[in-house]
């Protein structure tokens, strides 16, 4: 059920990139009442991706900021930062802050993303882990020529961190408990040329690897590992090993949650006037059979935000954009667009340039995913077309999409 | 003041496409549309300075591979977040079967 009743106040909770952009596109669709950005870290919106790639090599980490304190002035937004929402009285509707200051609202996005989930074994709490710009600057100060760096857990913040390690100089392995890396995000085929582009800048990727324990011994730690003789010591070690939704606000609210904040496929939660969007939130997703999903990426945010902002206003717009995600490891790019799950058919479109694309199309014919690694970015023209393609559920002929001399823009077109 | 350079051969582009050129280490686009006009802008994303030219061009839309920019490449216009600012676009003249770009 959508809610009718005027819209003068619109709180915020969370200041990251679904935050700063839902309070833009509120601003672009005339919304002219109160902004209200809650979020528990110390700065202004700022970008996320670059902390494991680009930015972690720099000498010192910069802050690309989403929306600056001038931008957020211009735009009349007010930016509460360093607090948390410690509850909500969604009677009442209002928000009651860490500092118990009390914020009243129409309609509250519950933007609260995601925290990295911590090693749990035994001195896992020396593992670093990587989600904010603090938590990147505390990283960097540890890493530099010489330095040996364990990175526990293969997946893409795990390859991304070791990557930016290597360039820096550090002597790098990566520990993955699974039989193989980037086992969740990616086709093994595209998982492997990856894995190889490490092995090349001698960063060693060990499948099948549980990590039991971590010492310390003085300024190094020693990483207990089943079925190894002796424990890999290490200046620095680091896990990579997923993300938990910030579900604890919504859930002592009362909201539904699901392996993150139950919304519908309008991104509304079970309280008409609360709405949750990007990391946090699980949706039905209606290119996948309305499956439950979630996911943790910068494109899913901001995409979701057009959305939420849409409705707080009074919209009736569904969520339905195609899953899509990038990655930056050394000089090879990866882009990624859909789910790949239901695939029945793999093909592969060989770039000629040591670049591959992987299409998976569904048991009726469906494309339901593609991805594209290679050097630098050459596979994203592809990858952006392959997405259109999966948003109309087009059923593309496997040769074609196996033949690089055929633009995808035409099948596009046809 | 006009400072007519050339470019890129005209065929050096195909339709609805753009290529990079490189001119005293700034990086030009240079579009050729359906119609075969063409069109140039600076080659480099207004939000994180990536080459739009390794981008999407659907119509007179080109759009950053990276984090999906669109601008409308005939006037510059950028079409929503994540760009605030719009791209710089140059007057160009094909002669000869050359495309000309006037730098200003």
């Amino acid at each position: 059920m959508a809610a009718t009743d005027s819209v003068e106040r619109i709180v915020l909770v969370g200041a990251g990139e679904c935050a700063a952009r839902v309070a833009r596109v509120l601003r672009e669709q005339g919304f002219t009442g109160e902004i209200a950005m809650i979020g528990d870290e110390p700065h202004a919106p700022y970008e996320r991706p670059p902390l494991s790639k680009a930015a972690l090599v720099d000498d010192e980490i910069s802050q690309v900021e989403v929306l600056s304190a001038t931008r957020l002035a211009e735009l009349g937004v007010e930016l509460i930062a360093g607090t948390a929402v410690e509850s909500l009285d969604r009677d009442r509707r209002l928000a009651v802050l860490s500092d118990r200051e009390e914020v009243t609202y129409d309609r509250l996005l519950l933007a609260t993303g995601a925290r990295a989930r911590t090693l749990p074994i035994a001195g896992g709490e020396f593992a670093l882990t990587l989600r904010t710009i603090d938590d990147a600057r505390a990283l960097r100060s540890r890493l530099g020529p010489g330095r040996s760096v364990v990175v526990i857990g293969a997946g893409l913040i795990g390859l991304e961190v070791a990557a930016s390690a290597s360039q820096l100089g550090c002597d790098v392995a990566v520990l993955e408990a699974a039989p193989r890396a980037l086992g969740r995000a990616l086709p093994a085929e595209m998982a492997d040329v990856l894995v190889k582009r490490h092995a090349d800048e001698g960063v060693e990727v060990l499948c099948g690897v549980v990590p039991t324990d971590i010492t310390r011994l003085g300024g190094r730690f020693a990483v207990g590992v089943g079925g190894f003789d002796k424990p890999i010591t290490a200046d620095v070690v680091i896990a990579g090993v997923g993300a938990t939704p910030n579900v604890e606000l919504a859930q002592a609210s009362g909201l539904t949650c699901e392996n993150g904040i139950a919304v519908d496929d309008r991104l509304r939660t079970d309280d008409p006037v609360i709405f949750a969007a990007g990391d946090c939130c699980s949706f039905p997703h209606p290119l996948y059979g309305g499956r439950r999903i979630r996911l943790e990426s910068w494109r899913n945010a901001h995409d979701q935000a057009e959305v939420a902002a849409a409705n707080m206003l009074g919209g009736d717009e569904q969520h339905s954009a195609v899953p899509w995600f990038w990655s930056d490891q050394y000089d090879f790019g990866l882009q990624h667009a859909g789910l790949a799950d239901e695939a029945a058919l793999s093909v592969v479109r060989d770039g000629g340039d040591g670049s591959q694309i992987r299409f998976a199309l569904a048991p009726d014919g469906r494309l339901v995913a593609a991805s594209g690694v290679g050097p630098g970015i050459s596979t994203a023209k592809d990858i952006r077309l392959a997405e259109m393609l999966i948003a109309a559920g087009s059923r593309p002929d496997a040769e074609t999409l196996a033949d690089p001399s055929v633009s995808l823009k035409r099948l596009i077109k046809l | 003041m006009s400072n007519w350079t050339k470019a890129c051969n005209a065929d050096d582009v195909d339709s609805e496409d753009v290529i990079p050129v490189a001119i005293d280490g700034h990086d030009y686009a240079v579009y050729r549309s359906p119609a075969d006009d063409y069109f140039a802008t600076d080659g480099l994303c207004t939000h994180e300075a990536f080459l739009l030219t390794d981008g999407l061009i659907m119509d007179n839309i080109i759009e950053c591979p990276k984090h999906n920019g669109r601008f409308d490449y005939t006037t510059g216009e950028g079409q929503g977040a994540p760009i605030c600012e719009n791209l710089r676009t140059y007057p160009v003249k094909v002669e000869g079967g050359s495309v000309y770009i006037d730098l200003g």
